[in-house]
């Protein structure tokens, strides 16, 4: 069970570093979707099937469509370049904030004390748990929800507006 | 419960090994022979005419965006629909505001023609 | 019974329905070409073996020996990528289908040791039964979307790119249509379970409850699949063959591949949400699954054979336009009548 946590926590972890390393966006993209899927079986380890499956139909399904339909859409070639050379300057300047971000961590770190974790309720996290508390504790939250898709779906129409007429 | 997503992991990997078998054998299978008008993308015999990845129109993204949001409410009304006989009206009212909002999106880009292709 | 010795027998399991499994879809092949020939007043494939029998086993041997042939312009991992996701995408909803009530007895004794299948759940019609088994469904075939949209990009092709645009805004479009039409079944069943749901079929089928979602449901599919009338990538006289342009031998195969399974699994889907699953009289539970099944995979040839094709916009005004109102005035409605009725 253990071993099951740490490998998925190591391959998201290593696909999250590769998102970041990669000099290609499409690449980026694809080493996101591999951490979307470890993210998703750490979920179904803390018995939150709901939210796992949730994790690769929003994410993985729709959003990381939406990613590379952009990516494709820019077809970015030139950055590639650039970014594969990096100046004098952004590299100090790189290694400095690496250095300082991995102090402040470590520090943080260094106060966290672990402490086993008690056995979780039985069915939480599955569908009827999270439907139940969404539909009667959390009602406002959801309600506003759709308030904020509708202004996703103004803003994509806004934006795109002088290309579609 | 985990055990059983246990036969969903033998089976992804079944799958994966299948799949990788047949690209495999496929190609070290068969002949291997290039030439420069085979090298050519296809494009119906004719030289083709600059970069393949051209930039395409902004409505691949907006039919994209327009998904997403609407995936989202799709994945509200799941766990909604499981407990639905629970909840009632009450669940039925919350749920009617919900998706009226949302057909009030869906008005908006149909009036404004995002949903147009010429 | 212990963690290996479940293991291997999980795998055994699926190995045996894996096999099945590709064995009907390389017979839904001839069965399309079959059916498409005597709606066409030929004959169809009738030299290789009795009937055209063997013509499957025929093909694959062609198509293993064919020249795979990868393009230099092409990006190498990711155009060897595309059909994999593709195929492997199609092959996982079927993991969570139920096609029989049991498949084998509680236990089974073997060199006088006794196995609890039971407690595994080795002996049920399916591969896993999980809690979330559509939103399973849903999330594996949300992936297949990859396959379109990496395949065209990594061709560096046009028709290809222009193909994978295509396909994906298609699949995404029709997949909040397919995604709502269920929402009442969800509502009849109170489950997200596929085993649940047809265990709630036990006395009347939802088709009759539910006959616009059913609608609804087997449109979007026939997009989703994109198949006739809504085969847009293989507009030859537009797009060439879409984003499966540039690709040969088997990896072209296994783009054939996923789009016969995705009908197989389509109408697999439709008998358990709709037409009761494995449930009915007389015989055999797996053997009323196949047969449903077989008639709804009929209709998708059936179809094939008589409608012309949609124009691009027309598909998309069909997807926004049409189902998605329609699929939302649905839930509201069922909603209401299932609360007026109690």
């Amino acid at each position: 069970m253990e071993y099951l946590f740490y490998s998925l926590a190591a391959v998201a972890l290593i696909s999250g570093a590769l998102v970041v390393f990669q000099t290609h966006p499409l690449r980026s993209a694809l080493w996101l979707i591999v951490n979307f899927f470890a993210v998703a079986g750490l979920y179904l380890l803390a018995h939150a099937e709901f939210i796992a499956a949730i994790q690769i139909i929003v994410y993985a399904g729709a959003i990381m469509v939406l990613f590379l339909f952009v990516i494709m859409l820019l077809n970015l070639r030139q950055p590639e370049e650039e970014l594969a050379r990096p100046r004098l300057g952004l590299k100090i300047a790189g290694i400095t904030v690496a250095v300082l971000s991995a102090v402040l961590i470590g520090m943080g770190l260094a106060k966290v004390v672990l402490k086993p974790v008690t056995e979780l309720p039985v069915g939480l996290g599955n569908t009827e748990s999270v439907a139940r508390l969404l539909f009667t504790d959390y009602l406002l939250p959801f309600e506003v929800t759709s308030v904020l898709l509708l202004v996703a779906i103004v803003g994509s129409v806004v934006l795109a507006k002088a290309k579609l007429r | 419960m985990l055990l059983s997503y246990l036969p969903i992991l033998i089976y992804m990997v079944i799958a994966a090994g299948l799949v990788g078998l047949i690209v495999l054998l496929s190609e070290l299978l068969g002949k291997k022979k290039h030439f420069p008008s085979k090298d050519m993308p296809y494009e119906c015999g004719m030289d083709p005419i600059g970069d393949a990845r051209s930039r395409y129109h902004v409505r691949f993204y907006v039919i994209a965006m327009f998904f997403i949001v609407f995936d989202v409410e799709a994945i509200f009304l799941y766990p909604w629909g499981v407990v639905f006989k629970q909840l009632g009206w009450f669940g039925f009212v919350e749920m009617a505001i919900f998706i009226f909002v949302l057909v009030v999106g869906l008005v908006y880009v149909w009036g404004k023609g995002a949903l147009e292709w010429e | 019974m212990n963690m290996p010795l479940l293991i291997l027998l999980t795998a055994l399991k699926i190995t045996v329905i894996l096999v099945v499994f590709l064995t009907a879809i390389a017979y839904t092949v001839l069965m399309e070409r079959k059916v498409l020939g005597f709606i066409q007043l030929r004959y169809g494939p009738n030299r290789v073996g009795p009937w055209g029998l063997l013509q499957p086993l025929a093909d694959l041997v062609k198509l293993l020996f064919k020249e795979d042939f990868t393009p230099p312009m092409v990006n190498k991992v990711l155009f060897i990528m595309a059909p994999m996701i593709t195929a492997i995408t199609a092959f996982l909803p079927f993991a969570v289908i139920p096609f029989a009530s049991q498949i084998l007895p509680d236990t089974i004794t073997v060199y006088g040791q006794t196995l609890d299948l039971k407690a595994a759940g080795l002996n049920q019609g399916v591969i896993a039964d999980v809690n979330v088994g559509i939103l399973y469904v849903f999330a594996m075939s949300s992936l297949a979307v990859y396959g379109a949209v990496l395949g065209g990009w990594a061709s560096n092709s046009k028709y290809s790119l222009l193909g994978g645009l295509r396909l994906s805004a298609q699949m995404v479009s029709y997949e909040l249509a397919l995604g709502l039409s269920i929402i009442g079944v969800l509502m009849l069943a109170g489950s997200l379970s596929l085993v649940k749901i047809v265990e709630a079929q036990k006395n009347l089928w939802f088709i009759f409850l539910q006959p616009l979602g059913f609608i609804i449901f087997m449109i979007a599919a026939f997009a989703e699949c994109a198949r006739t009338p809504f085969d847009l990538i293989e507009c030859e006289n537009e797009l060439v063959a879409g984003y499966q342009t540039e690709y040969s031998s088997m990896k072209w195969a296994l783009f054939m591949l996923g789009e016969y399974c995705h009908i197989i699994v389509a109408s697999a889907l439709a008998t358990t949400l709709f037409l009761g699953g494995w449930q009915g009289p007389v015989l055999p539970p797996i053997v009323w699954f196949v047969l449903k099944t077989f008639v709804l995979v009929f209709v998708f040839i059936w179809v094939r054979g008589t409608y012309p094709r949609f124009r691009f916009d027309q598909l998309m005004y069909l997807g926004w336009k049409v189902l998605l109102p329609l699929a939302l005035l649905n839930i509201l409605v069922t909603g209401v009548v299932i609360l007026f009725l109690g």
